[in-house]
């Protein structure tokens, strides 16, 4: 326990590097994922291409992808780029699924309804479309963000430095404490990152948890009325 | 371009040089501690998740615990099994590692491949007077199996990835040459290594994607190609079974 008491401001600041990269990576897995999972989703042809090669990117393992990356895009093997690219990948790999099954689960009467009324595509995509595929989408975001959070720490294995270091230095010097640290570190910061996106879900889509209350009162009919 | 040409060299020069192993010999490990962690994580979440299906209890408390498992890094998990255990037991404390990382997907794979049945079948099972017993090994064992082998395949890359990350506390496998050769700025080494890594979890991957398709029963193939619906049915269950991953 000691150690950890000296060593504060060290978890504070690792702390903080982490949150940057993993929070860098998760939006923009998740910014890239929408158009990729939309085409993935709209065209039959496109889909089997990008959810094999997502699905294949996903496959390789990080400590092999961080060395393969620089040599493909010509990033510098030991900086943060790197490791925010690698993140960014398999946050793309798991997101687009997400993006292509949410958008597929929005009844297509919905969509037909909202064209009917004289929604364009554009604004059917933004006010219909993408609001109904929310929940499926943000599941997806949240596994996303967990185990992005999580994986990050396998940087420190080639260098970089973030909460891994914790894992790293806690072996070579033989510190328990200070490898047990990491990992509470790694997974509070992963618990409260999701448990705000929990939280904007439901500002952002209070339709989602009235539908699953309606659901609910619906076997009880007589509650309804009285409430 | 130049250095991935030097690490197909590297690879193909029968000496990894730097007092590393040979390569055949690394694959040879990483392929026994994968191989091994499954299956003990097998014989363990198998049985258990086929009980979670059939019975349909405690499956909240298995949503519980795969999801928060994918928080705890398994980088981490090994390094404080490795002190925990001591040096002398490097090889259980990777052992348990990969076992627990492995458990979570299996179990998923399990119980989503019963939960995944038409209740009719299992319906039309029992008033055809079979048991339990029957109903389970005849018609929810084989027709769960596909998304038994998905929760298999998630599992194997999961642990093929961190026996990877394993080489960092000197259990050999293909992950030390990338680490070895990072400290010698043998660049050729590191790439080499990262390939073979990505090779061999392709090719794992790729045996798992066949294993899956042939595990689907004649009859359900034939009713799949038939009804579209039925095969859209089951990609919640599917994607239950990678986010579970």
């Amino acid at each position: 326990m000691n150690w950890v008491v000296d060593n504060l401001d060290l978890i504070r600041e690792l702390t903080l590097v982490h949150l940057r990269q993993s929070v860098i990576a998760i939006v923009l897995g998740f910014l890239l994922s929408l158009p990729l999972g939309w085409l993935a989703w709209r065209y039959r042809g496109a889909r089997g291409g990008i959810l094999t090669v997502t699905g294949l990117l996903y496959t390789i393992p990080s400590l092999a992808l961080l060395p393969i990356l620089p040599v493909v895009l010509g990033t510098p093997i030991f900086s943060e780029v790197n490791l925010i690219l690698a993140l960014t990948i398999y946050a793309i790999a798991l997101m687009v699924r997400s993006v292509a099954d949410g958008l597929g689960s929005v009844d297509p009467a919905v969509r037909l309804s909202a064209t009917a009324m004289g929604y364009g595509a554009g604004r059917r995509f933004w006010a219909v479309d993408f609001p109904l595929a929310g929940p499926v989408i943000l599941a997806g975001l949240r596994v996303t963000a967990v185990s992005t959070i999580a994986l990050a720490t396998v940087g420190a294995l080639i260098g970089i430095t973030n909460l891994g270091y914790l894992f790293t230095n806690g072996s070579q010097r033989r510190i328990i404490p200070e490898v047990v640290a990491g990992i509470i570190a790694v997974v509070l910061i992963a618990l409260v990152l999701d448990g705000l996106l929990i939280v904007a879900g439901r500002v952002m889509m209070p339709w989602s948890r009235a539908q699953r209350r309606r659901a609910r009162r619906a076997v009880l009919p007589l509650e309804v009325s009285v409430a | 371009m130049n250095l991935i040409g030097d690490a197909i060299a590297w690879i193909f020069s029968g000496d990894p040089g730097a007092g590393l192993a040979p390569i055949p010999v690394a694959l040879a490990q990483h392929l026994m501690f994968t191989f091994l962690s499954v299956l003990i994580a097998a014989i363990i979440a198998v049985p258990l998740g086929w009980v979670i299906g059939h019975t349909g209890r405690g499956r909240d408390i298995a949503v519980a615990i795969s999801g928060a498992a994918r928080a705890i890094p398994s980088f981490g998990l090994l390094i404080l099994l490795f002190l925990v255990l001591g040096v002398l037991r490097t090889t259980e404390a990777a052992l348990i590692t990969f076992v627990l990382l492995a458990i979570p997907s299996i179990l998923a794979g399990a119980y989503t491949g019963f939960e995944a049945i038409d209740r009719k079948v299992i319906d039309a099972a029992r008033s055809m007077g079979m048991t339990q017993w029957q109903v389970l090994w005849r018609v929810e064992v084989p027709l769960g199996l596909p998304l038994l082998i998905a929760g298999l395949r998630s599992a194997t890359l999961q642990v093929v990835a961190t026996v990877t990350i394993a080489a960092y506390i000197n259990l050999g496998g293909l992950g030390q040459y990338i680490l070895a050769g990072i400290p010698l700025r043998r660049f050729d080494i590191v790439l080499g290594g990262a390939l073979l890594v990505a090779a061999l979890a392709l090719v794992l991957d790729g045996v798992f994607a066949l294993l899956q398709r042939a595990s689907v029963p004649a009859g359900m193939r034939a009713a799949q190609s038939e009804h579209k619906t039925a095969s859209k049915r089951s990609a919640p269950a599917r994607a239950a079974v990678t986010a579970a991953s």
